[in-house]
């Protein structure tokens, strides 16, 4: 999803040093690398993925990032990124704690399970849905704790988590979310993009 | 030994004050180098080899006749290509491969010093080896790397020269040497010490060898250096020669045989003081306590650019040890990768083919080079 990216790095100020958690095989850390002057390295529990990072000459780390966050000091980075990981998590809430803790921004984009085609398929067939960003069934997903922008927005609210920026993907077009338009983007949009601080 | 002469040499007449108080003036360090060193001087790679490695990383080893240990790695188009790189690498003092070693003599006696030579550390290693760079005038080498006690290596000299080289890349090792380990190389020296023949360390005076004690300190050293499935699969139960068992004390299993034969060959070309001296060197590592518990502190005031790797059936210095490193410059906020190459070969690992590794050390290297 390249017009994930195009935001992402739209909300990296230039010259800052970034982690990307969950960084899969370093694509975005490689178009964040060449469209910003910024210090990037990663974290990424896959072995293939790591080797992937290495041979593009990427700064990475083996690591497991539920567990591994905890060794950086408080606000060592600029930003963190965790995008499209957050679902997969044992305790995102932890997680999220942590990002926030280790840089002074983050940015997380998730899935949004509350896409109507998502929706209609479960209300239609009655079945865990399948679409093509979540083409996993429910026996093998990665998925453990799927959201949508609704819940992701009034957890930030309710835990008084800053949403800097929120915004709301579908086909390539880039929407803000507000409280006003909160109901509707949770139906119309496939992903939300946010940008967080304490 | 056939092909001595060849050894190159320099003669350090720097005073070199050791850790254990001693000071060391015009003693040898010998080294052998592979590929040029081009004009900007900015390609070359120190390599610190490991406990019984030798300054003969890679080709034909002049002295042993037997391919360099770590051939693998470096070469022409290898992982650290030779046709761009300059690979420096240099015999550990203490050694006994032409640098200043217990089997040096003793110009005041004129008798082998054995262990009447000074207790070296890993810091005392380096900072004779560092003497390197300004034979040949180099003022940041690129990289610096090793795995084992090489990779002990690799965290101190970044940690006495911080902005000596440019990326360092610490492989299969500990950044302080555990229990475990101090007790596996009491054993090997133990075994050399109950050999009749070590008479005190003083066995080349007398024209004897100790060579069952260092043969057996071998065979044990051999067992931590592979993985017990690596062990398995080559050997498992299988028989030497034989079609049944014999009922007695001879080599009736492969992997007997096996270990009789790398302690044998391993004789041929070993010191047994020099052994002593470094394993002791080893024990003596724990560069946490150096730094007031706080491993951090060794790199704080380093840029160099670290890339550690460990092995998934490395028991010896296993991923958890060498993920410390990696915390430890976390914590500074220091430019570190970290991967755990998965292989069942145990700590030998890293001298050994195996692809995944090389690949990684390759495209690190070469990724990195770029970037200057």
């Amino acid at each position: 999803m390249k017009q994930e990216f195009k935001i992402i790095a739209d909300l990296v100020d230039k010259n800052t040093r970034v982690l990307d958690v969950g960084c899969g095989d370093g694509t975005l850390m490689e178009f964040l690398k060449k469209n910003k002057e910024i210090d990037i390295r990663g974290i990424e529990i896959s072995k293939n993925n790591v080797q992937k990072c290495v041979e593009k000459g990427l700064t990475v780390i083996e690591g497991d990032a539920e567990k591994d966050l905890s060794q950086f000091p408080n606000s060592s980075f600029d930003f963190v990124i965790l995008s499209q990981t957050l679902q997969a998590f044992l305790r995102p809430e932890i997680v999220i704690n942590e990002l926030l803790r280790v840089g002074k921004k983050a940015i997380v984009t998730v899935p949004n399970f509350g896409f109507w085609k998502i929706r209609l398929n479960l209300l239609i067939k009655g079945t865990m849905p399948v679409t093509k960003n979540l083409p996993d069934e429910w026996y093998n997903t990665p998925n453990l704790h799927m959201c949508t922008i609704k819940d992701f927005f009034n957890f930030c609210n309710n835990r008084k988590i800053k949403l800097d920026k929120s915004l709301a993907l579908r086909n390539e077009k880039t929407s803000s979310i507000s409280n006003i338009n909160l109901n509707i983007k949770n139906l119309s949009a496939e992903l939300g993009i946010f940008l967080i601080e304490k | 030994m056939n092909g001595i002469d060849s050894i190159k040499k320099i003669i350090v007449d720097k005073p070199l004050k050791l850790d254990c108080g001693q000071i060391i003036n015009n003693f040898p360090v010998a080294y052998e180098t592979y590929g040029v060193l081009n004009e900007k001087k900015d390609n070359a790679i120190l390599v610190f080899h490991a406990l019984t490695g030798d300054q003969f990383v890679s080709g034909i080893n002049p002295i042993t006749k037997k391919e360099g240990w770590w051939s693998y790695a470096v070469g022409p188009g290898k992982s650290i290509d030779t046709n761009k790189y300059f690979v420096i690498c240099a015999n550990v003092i203490g050694g006994c491969m032409g640098s200043y070693g217990p089997s040096d003599i003793d110009p005041i006696t004129n008798k082998i010093l054995g262990i009447n030579f000074p207790v070296i550390t890993i810091n005392d290693m380096v900072n004779a080896q560092y003497n390197l760079l300004d034979f040949f005038k180099i003022d940041k080498l690129f990289c610096v790397t090793g795995g084992s006690m090489g990779g002990m290596q690799v965290l101190q000299f970044v940690s006495n020269f911080p902005d000596k080289s440019k990326i360092a890349i610490p492989i299969a090792c500990t950044a302080s040497h555990s229990a475990q380990n101090i007790a596996f190389n009491e054993l090997g020296r133990q075994s050399i010490m109950a050999d009749s023949n070590w008479v005190d360390g003083d066995y080349s005076n007398k024209k004897l060898n100790p060579d069952k004690g260092l043969s057996v300190a071998r065979m044990a050293a051999h067992i931590t250096y592979l993985s017990k499935v690596g062990l398995q699969e080559k050997f498992g139960r299988k028989l030497q020669e034989r079609d049944d068992l014999k009922f007695g004390f001879d080599a009736d299993f492969q992997i007997e045989s096996y270990l009789r034969y790398q302690g044998s060959v391993f004789v041929d070309r070993f010191d047994a003081n020099s052994y002593l001296y470094i394993t002791r060197a080893m024990d003596y590592f724990d560069l946490i306590k150096q730094h007031d518990g706080n491993l951090s502190r060794a790199f704080v005031k380093s840029k160099t650019k670290f890339f550690v790797i460990s092995f998934t059936s490395d028991w010896l210095y296993p991923t958890s040890e060498n993920k410390d490193i990696v915390i430890a410059l976390n914590a500074i906020g220091a430019d570190v990768g970290f991967v755990e190459i998965e292989s069942d070969k145990g700590h030998d690992s890293f001298l050994l083919d195996i692809p995944k590794f090389l690949n990684t050390l390759k495209n690190y290297i070469n990724t990195s080079y770029l970037k200057n």
